[in-house]
């Protein structure tokens, strides 16, 4: 889970640069910006839910 | 391509504030210690100037080498037509750089500084489990390769520099005091260091409890936020004279952006902790001071004092209710609230340029930003600016440091923790003349 939540926040990052590089006006852009940073949002949840601590570890 | 200078005014204002920047390192030296436990406070210090002596060498080494300074050699390629000028190709060792006061000598002095802020600030968040030489071993890492590659995209001319000029994206990237080049970037990986070392021992209990582990000294921790804001005032008027093309006169609109955003901030988490607890709250007082002056850092130059009096109060909220947040429902163990103060703090800074700031003004006749225009795009560049931060930043620094610890581990023993890392790793304590008591040194 880990390793994917760190993939799809390269994946929303690469997504933000696409956008800016391929993308000409500015509403479409925007709108694949934030559609690249939603992806960086979903990984950065599966991280974290990653690096929760186990109940049989807690002491 | 002319290198630019700066008038003999500009640069001994410039080496004013250049001067003034250590004492943010200071403050927070004294933060991370006073939030920390007795036992490691010799620790924490001595990690924050080993940190400081390592980031110091290692820029003068290779940092600036990729870093760069607008003007200077880089390496680029093209895309669509445009330029995409991703990292610096001067000399190691500072070689070829002339100490001849020229921009470029300034920016490497204020990064020499700049880049051991920014490695100190995971100390506080690993704090009481972090090992000296890992510590060292993961500040070479920060000022070698993470802080000059994001530092350049920035500041050095980069790609993020450049959204402006290539795509009309207002005036490109803007973070004039580091607000995400130093505090983000060093929030973020504090963030992986806490998740690379876990809680300290006793933190998170089976039965679903998170004891608070208080602090050991708040008086360290209100004085440090007293230096930190020189440090912070230095901090953003040198950086808008070498990276915004400020005039010495803009400080003073910049100096009083600095302090209304640290008051309103301080002053918001002193009120929100007061209504929640019924007194105010001395730790996230002094978190929420921080991170005002954080959140203040992008734009300090770009707004006026009632937007930077928004700034500071919305990032002295949102700290108080993130630090609470990320220790219980995320379970992670920031003792020094690094993660929240500096990262979060840092992003609101840069959302907030992208929102409130307005050009041009620190060149103008009457050095005012009222009556001047945002620039459109403004607010894509600094999301672009974040999405960077978070999509590529943070795994770049997490998987640097995950690999070193597979290498060398960072967390300390648990003999080591159950000690104190003073008595474990320095073999004296901080406060020597306390009374000892022998159950400390017995398994539990």
């Amino acid at each position: 889970m880990r390793f994917v939540g760190f993939l799809l926040m390269l994946s929303g990052w690469l997504l933000v640069l696409a956008a800016v590089v391929l993308l000409g006006s500015a509403g479409a852009r925007g709108a694949f910006v934030f559609a690249g940073v939603a992806v960086e949002a979903l990984g950065l949840v599966l991280v974290f839910r990653s690096h929760l601590i186990p109940r049989e570890d807690k002491r | 391509m002319t290198t630019p200078t700066l008038a003999d005014l500009s640069t001994v204002a410039c080496l004013f504030f250049i001067f003034l920047t250590p004492l943010a390192a200071a403050g927070l030296a004294l933060i991370n210690a006073g939030l920390g436990r007795s036992h490691s406070a010799a620790h924490i210090l001595m990690a924050s100037l080993t940190t400081l002596s390592v980031a110091a060498l290692v820029y003068f080494a290779f940092g600036f080498g990729w870093e760069g300074f607008t003007g200077g050699p880089f390496h680029a390629f093209t895309l669509s037509g445009k330029q995409w000028n991703w990292i610096a190709a001067e000399p190691f060792f500072f070689r070829k750089l002339a100490a001849d006061g020229s921009p470029a000598y300034l920016s490497a002095l204020l990064q020499v500084f700049c880049v051991g802020l920014a490695a100190m600030i995971p100390l506080g968040s690993g704090a009481d489990r972090w090992r000296l030489r890992a510590s060292c071993l993961s500040t070479a890492i920060l000022a070698a390769w993470t802080y000059p590659l994001f530092a350049h995209w920035v500041w050095g001319g980069g790609w993020l520099a450049q959204l402006g000029a290539n795509y009309g994206l207002g005036r490109g990237f803007l973070d004039v005091g580091g607000a995400g080049t130093i505090q983000v970037l060093g929030g973020l990986t504090a963030l992986s260091i806490t998740w690379i070392l876990g809680p300290r021992r006793g933190k998170y209990s089976a039965d679903g409890m998170a004891p608070a582990i208080p602090g050991h000294n708040a008086v360290l921790v209100l004085f440090g936020c007293m230096l930190a804001l020189l440090g912070w005032l230095g901090l953003n008027c040198a950086g808008t004279i070498l990276f915004a093309g400020g005039e010495p006169a803009g400080s003073a609109l910049i100096a009083m952006n600095t302090i209304l955003a640290g008051a309103a901030a301080a002053l918001t988490a002193a009120f929100i902790t007061n209504v929640r607890f019924g007194k105010p709250d001395a730790s996230l007082t002094a978190n929420g001071w921080v991170a005002g002056l954080v959140a203040s850092s992008a734009a300090c130059a770009f707004v006026v004092p009632a937007e930077a009096v928004v700034i500071g109060s919305v990032a002295g909220a949102v700290v108080t209710f993130c630090i609470e947040w990320l220790e219980l429902k995320l379970e992670v163990d920031d003792p020094g609230g690094a993660v929240s103060v500096h990262a979060i703090g840092g992003l609101w800074g840069l959302l907030a340029a992208g929102l409130f700031a307005r050009f041009p003004s620190m060149d103008a006749a009457s050095h005012s930003v009222s009556n001047s225009a945002g620039a459109p795009g403004q607010w894509l560049a600094q999301v672009i600016g974040v999405a960077t931060l978070v999509g590529f930043v943070l795994p770049l620094t997490y998987g640097l440091n995950w690999l070193l610890n597979r290498i060398y581990p960072y967390r300390v023993s648990i003999e080591g923790e159950r000690q104190g890392l003073d008595l474990h790793e320095l073999g004296a304590g901080a406060y020597p003349e306390f009374i000892t008591h022998t159950e400390d040194f017995l398994p539990r």
